[in-house]
């Protein structure tokens, strides 16, 4: 596009800007940026960034249009129910401005995909749900050196920051120097169960726009080294100013092989995550397998019925702490008792212990489910 | 000496109230054993911690009307 159309069309109303002008225009235009998380925060980010030119956009994000993501995703409309975000965002952002061009990733962002999906982007927005993808797109973003746009909303509340962005002497800050371990399992709930105000992710949506603005076109100041939090009923700013760990205890992996062996569900929840329990059938096929080894945790009964081959001890629940070093090098490990419910705890403790060396698992339904199942496969046999 | 203490997110629905004016703390530490003894979900919940709009991690000196921020992290999108 020549600069007399640029000046004539579309983006009059900014390059008239002092300072921006045609200079920030043509930035924009080759501007790639990417947005993980096409819900309240990336929709209207998604939107402004488009909107003002911004040349390449990239969408990741796995999820269906569902009813109560309309009251503040407003790319999308009431037809788009049902419908993968990223094809509807896609076909909207389009007919906004058909000159951007846009990148779909319609999957969920994880440390085996994240290095390639964000390597060709200028810079990231945050704009996930859950903590488990912050800490993630946090270390993908240090280790690929790029630039962090956060935001984040919790009922009434929004927190906002560049992370990863160097300003004179001070080296730039990430999120894990201002949280450097997750909180527990349940201390925060996320959008589903606290609520949100739709106006909020908007309103913070539209900021991270904002800054990845200022960011591209080098006009203004970015939110770098300061955490901004804004209060949707006092309409009250307060900002911090975070400064980098001089000593980081931090976990952020060292290599791209080490980040994609860091397991960040684990990191994540200090409680019981639902991917560590398995059904009856899918220990059963373990078993046949033989590779997996098998804790019992009752205090009585008989000894299960498995091959030789097969690992089994049995550990009291109420010894698990002293008796957990009898358990040997196998990896994945199955804990069970009568019903399901104390193998959950045990799994909680084991994997603190062992962390993400080993993958543990509770059986669901306990012993007593496993009796049925295998009655009836012998029934059906 | 007369302290001000922010209290944002989830962590004001422990304290049931946002901000907090207390007297006679020198320290942060002091203030958080404080906190942490009259609200004890305190203790394990996660958060960052400003003094005079200044992210800390150790131990920090407070001075007659310095505002102290909780400031936990947010998941939501």
């Amino acid at each position: 596009m020549t600069g007399e159309s640029i000046m004539h069309g579309r983006y009059q109303r900014q390059i008239k800007l002092k300072d921006f002008g045609e200079a920030a225009q043509n930035k924009l235009l080759h501007a790639k940026v990417i947005v993980i998380g096409a819900g309240g925060l990336g929709c209207p980010a998604l939107q402004y960034l488009a909107a003002a030119g911004v040349g390449t956009l990239g969408i990741v994000d796995e999820d269906v249009v569902s009813l109560e993501n309309l009251h503040r995703q407003l790319l999308y409309t009431t037809g788009d129910i049902g419908r993968p975000k990223t094809e509807c965002a896609r076909s909207a952002l389009l007919a906004l401005n058909p000159e951007v061009m846009i990148m779909t990733f319609s999957t969920r962002l994880t440390n085996q995909n994240a290095l390639e999906i964000l390597q060709p982007y200028d810079l990231v927005i945050d704009g996930t749900d859950n903590f488990t993808s912050r800490y993630l797109i946090n270390d993908a973003c240090v280790l690929l050196n790029k630039p962090l746009i956060y935001g984040s909303v919790s009922q009434y509340e929004g927190q906002l920051s560049v992370f990863n962005y160097a300003t004179g002497k001070d080296s730039g800050v990430n999120y894990r120097d201002v949280f450097p371990r997750p909180p527990g399992e349940g201390e925060v709930m996320n959008c589903e169960e606290a609520g949100v105000l739709g106006v909020l992710p908007g309103i913070i949506g539209t900021m991270q726009a904002n800054e990845a603005i200022k960011l591209v076109t080098g006009i203004g100041k970015p939110l770098a080294n300061q955490l901004f939090i804004y209060h949707a009923l006092t309409s009250q700013v307060y900002q911090v100013e975070l400064t980098a760990s001089e000593n980081p205890e931090s976990d952020i992996p060292a290599s791209e092989e080490a980040y994609r062996e860091f397991d960040y569900h684990w990191f994540c929840s200090s409680g019981f995550d639902p991917g560590c329990e398995i059904d009856v059938s899918r220990f059963n096929e373990l078993v046949k397998e033989g590779n997996v080894a098998v804790i019992d945790i009752r205090t009585g009964g008989n000894n299960l019925g498995f091959k030789k081959s097969l690992p089994y001890y049995r550990i009291p629940f109420s010894a698990l702490d002293e008796q957990n070093s009898l358990i040997g090098g196998e990896n994945e490990v199955v804990v069970v008792c009568e019903s399901g419910i104390s193998s959950k705890d045990a799994v909680k403790i084991l994997s603190e212990k062992f962390g993400p060396e080993k993958k543990i698992y509770s059986l669901h339904g306990g012993i007593r489910e496993w009796k049925k199942y295998l009655d009836h496969e012998t029934e059906r046999t | 000496m007369s302290i001000n203490v922010l209290i944002f997110g989830h962590l004001a629905d422990i304290t049931g109230k946002d901000s907090l004016q207390l007297r006679d703390f020198h320290d942060t530490d002091q203030l958080i054993d404080h906190l942490n003894n009259l609200f004890p979900s305190m203790k394990k919940a996660r958060y960052a911690c400003a003094v005079d709009q200044k992210i800390i991690r150790t131990n920090t000196q407070l001075r007659e009307d310095s505002t102290v921020a909780l400031l936990p992290p947010f998941s939501g999108g």
